[in-house]
């Protein structure tokens, strides 16, 4: 075939196809990456002349001993486990029920996709007038069912439930769409199989549906979790601007946007950074052994 | 038997609907309230009178109309800019052979795995020291190239038989002229998929313009709205019609591109 081994010429038209790419890559994600690394290391570092008069880890040693930090990782894993699961179980729920129906189907998953593609700012300013503790909707419609008013963003028990409850709302649709792609790709065979061998419905879907769709269940879990670890815009929106009453919901990534916007510790916010990313790959590699392990391909 | 499964079914689906959208009703009906109106107990559903002045009285009350240029500037750039790099890089990564592409790719396949956040310190200290705080620049330029665009391409015009492209070569068009001309045009759907999921990105962006802006003209709205909540202070009636234009423009591109929408997420679904 034409072109096959790479020679002068096509090297030299090959990068200058990457050549923009690269350009804005190297700038803006390679050398940060490096650069972050070695800033979690600084000690004595003049940010508007770039210049680093000392390193070491008492970065690290000062996270290891801050209880903000302790309790930001604390906040981000609660945060994770709130979040995480019941949206699985919630999408994977409301897919099942859509595959099973015709009518209104494509209405509906319009409906639930919808809080993906608006603002977080803008829906979490919806949220906190709904949380509102005195004129709040989601107040009065409990007290229809007889529970008292809960001061959902300024009792510190109440903020991270609320922060879960708005996240979980709008992140189902985008899990309900990959389960539904999953849902459509299990061959109808293999419920024909069942059914002949006599299994009943919650049968066919312990042993035909969950195995079939066990791909795209660990797909959406590893997608989940790195991106709860993450969480920072609907913290800032909700609490306007805060980390929430007495720090109940400061996470990880709010910790290092205080330590370098509002303190400008650098070496700090970058070693908490650097301690977030471990964290995520450690996470991740922990599902990718598990997967080996449950995961039919 | 069948038939109240069914009826069960649509009473689920409906409520679980009913919560998706009360959020969007509340913020709508709230936005066309008096200020009693708001603060009524039990709560007022339909305002007796829509006040649209709320949204006149909003839109004056901060400079919206400035954010709004900024985000549409911002939003058209970023995505434009990062759909050409991609689209050459893809072409590059998919199509042509050359020393260094592997590994090339094997690099970058290994930057997706480190969360964004931590490149906002070095990447502000680049650009503090370029001189762009506070510039259309520092909004746009990190983001006029994307690993993951670059990579959902690729897949794409892979799917593209080789054999296209030796015969578009052999008929002599050059490869720019294969690109633009043969590979672009039959790849629009994911194309089309991939800039309608950034510009939506784009638009609701908040946690780098919310640190590379502190001047009040270069907000972009997401980071505009946050900034007159202060103002706004009680007044829940404007807020919800400010929150209300903020999110309106994105569901407009979503109710005429859904199907875009849709079929570019289930696609990243597919190759994981």
């Amino acid at each position: 075939m034409l072109n096959e081994k790479p020679t002068v010429k096509s090297t030299i038209k090959g990068w200058l196809y990457l050549l923009p790419m690269l350009v804005i890559t190297i700038t803006f994600n390679i050398y940060p990456i490096i650069k972050s690394f070695l800033m979690s290391f600084y000690t004595k570092y003049d940010f508007y002349n770039d210049i680093v008069s000392a390193y070491g880890f008492s970065n690290f040693t000062y996270l290891w001993n801050d209880p903000d930090f302790h309790l930001a990782v604390r906040n981000t894993l609660v945060f994770v486990i709130g979040v995480v699961p019941l949206n699985i179980i919630i999408s994977l729920a409301i897919a099942l029920l859509l595959n099973k129906i015709k009518f209104l189907a494509g209405a509906f998953r319009t409906i639930y996709f919808l809080p993906f593609v608006t603002s977080t700012v803008a829906i979490a300013q919806v949220w906190n007038w709904i949380y509102h503790s005195d004129y709040g909707l989601l107040n009065y419609l409990l007290g229809l069912v007889g529970v008292n008013p809960i001061n959902w963003l300024n009792d510190p028990k109440w903020a991270m439930p609320a922060l879960i409850i708005m996240s979980i709302w709008k992140g189902l649709g985008f899990n309900i769409v990959l389960f539904l792609v999953g849902l459509n790709n299990i061959n109808t065979r293999y419920y024909q199989a069942a059914e002949i061998d006599g299994a009943n419905a919650w049968r066919q879907f312990t042993n035909v549906t969950l195995p079939l769709l066990s791909p795209i269940t660990f797909l959406v879990t590893v997608n989940g979790v790195i991106g709860s670890f993450k969480v920072f815009d609907e913290i800032f929106a909700l609490f306007q601007g805060s980390s929430g009453p007495s720090k109940s919901a400061l996470t990880i990534v709010y910790y290092l946007y205080e330590k370098f916007y509002t303190e400008w510790k650098y070496g700090i916010a970058a070693a908490s950074g650097v301690v977030l990313f471990f964290l995520i790959l450690f996470v991740t590699l922990i599902q990718l052994w598990y997967s080996r392990k449950h995961v039919h391909y | 038997m069948k038939k109240a499964a069914s009826v069960l079914r649509y009473v689920i689906l409906t409520l679980g609907a009913l919560i998706m959208i009360l959020p969007f009703f509340w913020m709508l009906s709230t936005s066309l309230k008096t200020q009693p109106e708001t603060v009524q107990i039990p709560p007022v559903w339909i305002p007796k009178q829509l006040q649209w002045g709320n949204y006149v009285e909003a839109f004056k009350a901060a400079p919206f109309a400035r954010y709004f240029v900024n985000s549409v500037i911002v939003t058209t750039v970023t995505t434009v800019g990062q759909l050409f790099t991609s689209i050459l890089a893809a072409f590059a990564f998919s199509k042509l052979h050359f020393w260094g592409r592997n590994l090339v790719f094997m690099i970058f396949l290994g930057t997706m795995m480190i969360p964004g956040e931590m490149l906002i310190i070095p990447n502000f200290v680049t650009l503090s020291n370029m001189h762009l705080v506070n510039t259309y620049g520092a909004l746009i330029l990190p983001w006029l190239a994307s690993f993951f665009t670059v990579f959902t391409l690729r897949q794409t015009f892979n799917s593209v038989p080789d054999q296209t492209y030796y015969a578009a070569k052999i008929d002599g068009a050059s490869d720019w002229r294969f690109l633009w001309h043969i590979l672009v045009p039959m790849s629009k759907s994911t194309i089309t998929a991939v800039t309608v999921l950034q510009v939506i990105g784009s638009w609701n962006a908040f946690m780098w313009p919310l640190i590379v802006t502190n001047d009040e003209n270069m907000r972009t709205l997401p980071v505009g709205l946050q900034a007159f909540t202060t103002d706004a202070g009680t007044n829940y009636a404007l807020l919800m019609a400010a929150s209300t234009f903020v999110i309106i423009p994105m569901v407009i591109v979503y109710i005429f591109l859904q199907k875009y929408i849709i079929a570019g997420i289930s696609n990243s679904g597919l190759k994981g």
